[in-house]
């Protein structure tokens, strides 16, 4: 699946987007969000509080425990200050 | 549906409205909003305004369905653009018609609220000495205008 970061998500991980092909074990938005996070240091501090994170999938909002089996694209990013 | 843009160039507001009544002798109020860049007393030189292409239409849309489904008739425009902007430039327009003022006030706050709340947007301060300030955060009170306007939760029987 592809993965895109936006704000300070994008900043701290140090990429815009990225191919990803976590284990089958990973089943939701909150699992891929620990698995990214051992990954390394940015992805650490990109997800240090996981809460905040928003995520979409394929383009819609949802939330950590939505399973993310059949999406094409994952997005992480801040709270939403737009308008 | 009614419109929906995310774009770098700037809007005409008048223009919009006047598209949104063209031919249409029913509507008799029409609500126009411009968010504009503010100088937070000096110090902010510029907002930068990231998006998430394609997530940020159909997101707008999402919540113009939702807009629409609410009051049946109106009609509705939602233009927001993304890059750098100099404290007063235009960010936001939303212009809404409809019969009566009271729908068409009620549906631009509502499209204003939820744009700020799920349109997923992010803003960078540059400030006027020249450093780059932080990500804005989201404000709580932001989330609570939102809220307003959710649906009220079924209730259990």
């Amino acid at each position: 699946m592809k993965a895109v970061y936006f704000a300070w998500v994008r900043e701290r991980i140090g990429k815009s987007e990225e191919e990803l092909d976590p284990p089958a074990e990973v089943a939701t938005v909150g699992e891929l969000i620990v698995w990214l996070t051992k990954r390394g240091e940015g992805y650490a501090y990109a997800f240090e509080k996981a809460s905040v994170i928003r995520a979409a999938l394929d383009r819609s909002h949802v939330k950590h425990d939505a399973k993310i089996v059949d999406a094409r694209e994952v997005a992480f990013f801040p709270p939403m200050t737009g308008g | 549906m009614g419109t929906v843009r995310v774009q770098a160039e700037n809007f005409d507001s008048a223009a919009e409205a006047r598209r949104l009544v063209a031919g249409r002798t029913d509507l008799g109020a029409v609500v126009s909003f411009v968010g504009l860049c503010r100088d937070e007393a000096g110090r902010l030189a510029a907002l930068e305004i990231e998006h998430y292409p394609g997530m940020a239409e159909a997101e707008i849309a999402r919540v113009m369905a939702e807009a629409e489904a609410r009051w049946p008739g109106i009609r509705a425009a939602a233009i927001h653009r993304y890059g750098r902007f100099a404290p007063g430039e235009p960010i936001v327009l939303v212009v809404t018609a409809a019969a009566h003022r009271g729908e068409a006030f009620a549906a631009a706050e509502m499209l204003m609220d939820y744009l700020k709340t799920r349109a997923p947007f992010w803003k960078r301060v540059r400030y006027a000495d020249g450093s780059q300030g932080d990500w804005l955060e989201a404000k709580a009170h932001d989330d609570h205008s939102a809220a307003r306007w959710d649906p009220a939760p079924t209730q259990s029987r």
